[in-house]
């Protein structure tokens, strides 16, 4: 069970997510300290584990930097549901084991401050504040593959 | 079964016949672009997972670009773990110190990017290399640890987007202006996971250079990869620029191909181009935004920092004043040398710019030109996302080197062609 911290905004970009004068550490904690800092100054503040990011379309363009999927997961966010997301941040999540939701009209389904509990394997989003349950379409099975193993480098391992 | 450019090269790096959209692929990659942002914490998780390994070391390109020279003492660390990296493997191609330099720009120069090939890099802007008819797409720094040490990666073939420029490019507008209309029509998702391949007569006016431009930006559309055909002007370049491996396969989209759209471009009528705060797809012509007040030019990066365009600025500001504070980057150390021997570094330094070392700087809001509360930057670089150069309040306006010197000696967005 998580709250949504909903931003009705398409392309929030890496640069909001992480700004780059921060990306000269590549420690999950310390760069969980500066999460989404551009878009929304308190949001660190205001994050608890568990909860979940919801925006709009092309979420994360921009630089292919890691550091925006490690600075959501160090700041203990479950995952991001977004109408779509942009190709890199998406690849880089599914590589290192973040699960992503790709949900058309994600912000008008869920709201700010809403509880919502999430099925992956089923690809249902219990949203508790308006009860409804909203079905989305889990990632493909390459993908759920990698985020099981722990991701990508695990899987070059397990080939050996 | 007709293919595109992309598919072929794509079919090649995984052994099959042929490869179609969609289909997930296994496959080799020729080159792998490491830099000091990305790279250190690939090393990090290669050691982590006990396979410290690199699968061939004449194959990784490695440059410090972005905190180069180091900006800080966390940026200092990066960099020392990339040269501890590079030294334990041996790495054949690490430029450092005095030989570092903007990793988009530097590659070509010194004779790494081939035609046919499969490129990747850390860095979202590795899509640049797709002007010399190779495919070449931006990871992160997982998949750079896994290109690291297998040589291999996974990719879902993308279906193209054709772009057919035609026309020819007017006074005062080059292939800067090109891309951000571009952009400015299909929007920074317009070409999603796509590849953008760029054809038409326009581009027999533009060097490797002016290209590498226009590829450099495919990512601010969203694209996997753009790509350019190879033709003269391209054999041209990698008869001057290639050193030890100078074999290459060409490969061409068959005219039947299979494309998702055809958007074509009648690049006659294109003005100077300025993408407003704070999106790449912002781009208006110079008519409808003159005037604006800037604090700050910036002439350099992966998308405007080659000889070419530092000419093109010089050329602007020959006997003039600049009104603003106004950075000149040369984007390799070798473009910083001929700039010098050339005589731009007196017109630059004549008219009030600071000229800085090789780096990608105040680009990413790293450091060497950040921008206050507030203040507004004319930049020939890719990106104006909020906070970009700087404060989240700061503002960065993207355009042509020549639009840029032109609105640094006047203050303001400035059209460039009543310098010209």
């Amino acid at each position: 069970m998580g709250k949504a911290h909903v931003y009705k905004r398409d392309h929030i970009n890496t640069d909001e997510i992480i700004p780059a004068r921060y990306l000269n550490t590549d420690s999950e904690t310390e760069l969980a300290k500066h999460c989404m800092e551009d878009i929304d100054a308190d949001f660190v503040k205001n994050v608890q584990p568990g909860d979940v990011i919801v925006a709009g379309q092309d979420f994360g363009c921009g630089s292919s930097r890691e550091h925006a999927v490690w600075a959501i997961r160090g700041a203990k966010v479950q995952t991001v549901i977004a109408d779509s997301f942009a190709r890199i941040f998406y690849r880089n999540a599914i590589n290192c084991g973040f699960y992503l939701i790709e949900l058309a009209g994600a912000t008008r389904k869920i709201n700010d401050g809403d509880e919502v509990n999430i099925d992956y394997e089923k690809g249902v989003i219990e949203n508790k504040t308006t009860g409804e349950k909203i079905k989305f379409q889990p990632l493909p099975d390459f993908a759920r593959k990698i985020i099981s193993e722990g991701g990508l480098l695990k899987t070059i391992k397990c080939k050996g | 079964m007709p293919s595109t450019i992309t598919e072929k090269i794509l079919a090649k790096a995984a052994g099959e016949k042929i490869v179609k959209p969609g289909q997930l692929i296994d496959a080799n990659i020729d080159i792998v672009m490491c830099h000091d942002v990305t790279t250190p914490p690939a090393i990090s998780m290669l050691i982590n997972e006990g396979v410290d390994q690199v699968f061939d070391r004449e194959k990784i390109i490695v440059t410090p670009d972005h905190f180069q020279p180091a900006k800080d003492i966390k940026s200092a660390e990066l960099h020392k773990r990339l040269d501890e990296w590079a030294r334990r493997h041996n790495i054949k191609y690490y430029y450092k110190l005095g030989r570092a330099g903007v990793c988009h720009a530097l590659l070509p120069e010194q004779g790494h990017i081939r035609p046919g090939e499969v490129i990747v890099g850390g860095d979202s802007h590795t899509c640049t290399y797709g002007a010399f008819a190779a495919f070449s797409t931006g990871i992160g720094s997982t998949d750079l640890a896994a290109a690291i040490a297998t040589g291999k990666l996974w990719f879902k073939v993308p279906a193209s987007i054709k772009f057919v420029l035609n026309g020819s490019l007017g006074r005062g507008v080059y292939s800067k202006d090109v891309i951000l209309a571009i952009i400015a029509r299909i929007g920074t998702d317009g070409a999603l996971y796509k590849a953008m391949e760029f054809t038409g007569p326009a581009l027999a006016d533009m060097s490797m250079e002016a290209r590498m431009t226009i590829t450099n930006m495919a990512i601010e559309a969203g694209a996997k990869s753009g790509i350019i055909g190879f033709d003269d002007i391209t054999k041209r370049y990698l008869d001057e620029h290639l050193k030890e491996k100078k074999e290459y396969t060409v490969f061409e989209s068959d005219p039947d191909a299979e494309y998702e759209a055809v958007e074509k471009f009648d690049c006659s009528k294109i003005e100077p181009m300025v993408a407003l705060p704070s999106l790449p797809s912002g781009g208006v012509p110079i008519s409808q935004c003159a005037g604006e007040k800037m604090n700050q030019a910036y002439i350099g990066s992966c998308t405007n920092g080659r000889i070419e365009d530092l000419r093109i600025a010089a050329n602007i500001m020959k006997g003039k004043q600049v009104a603003i504070r106004t950075i000149v980057v040369p984007a390799t150390p070798a473009i910083w040398k001929q700039s010098m021997d050339e005589g731009l570094f007196d017109i630059f330094y004549d008219a009030g710019c600071v000229i800085s070392a090789p780096t990608c700087g105040a680009c990413l809001g790293g450091f060497m030109g950040i921008l206050a509360k507030g203040e507004k930057c004319i930049s020939t670089t890719n990106r104006n996302f909020v906070g970009r150069m700087g404060h989240p309040e700061s503002k960065v306006y993207l355009a042509s080197p020549a639009t840029a010197a032109a609105s640094a000696i006047e203050g303001k967005l400035t059209d460039p062609r009543k310098y010209l």
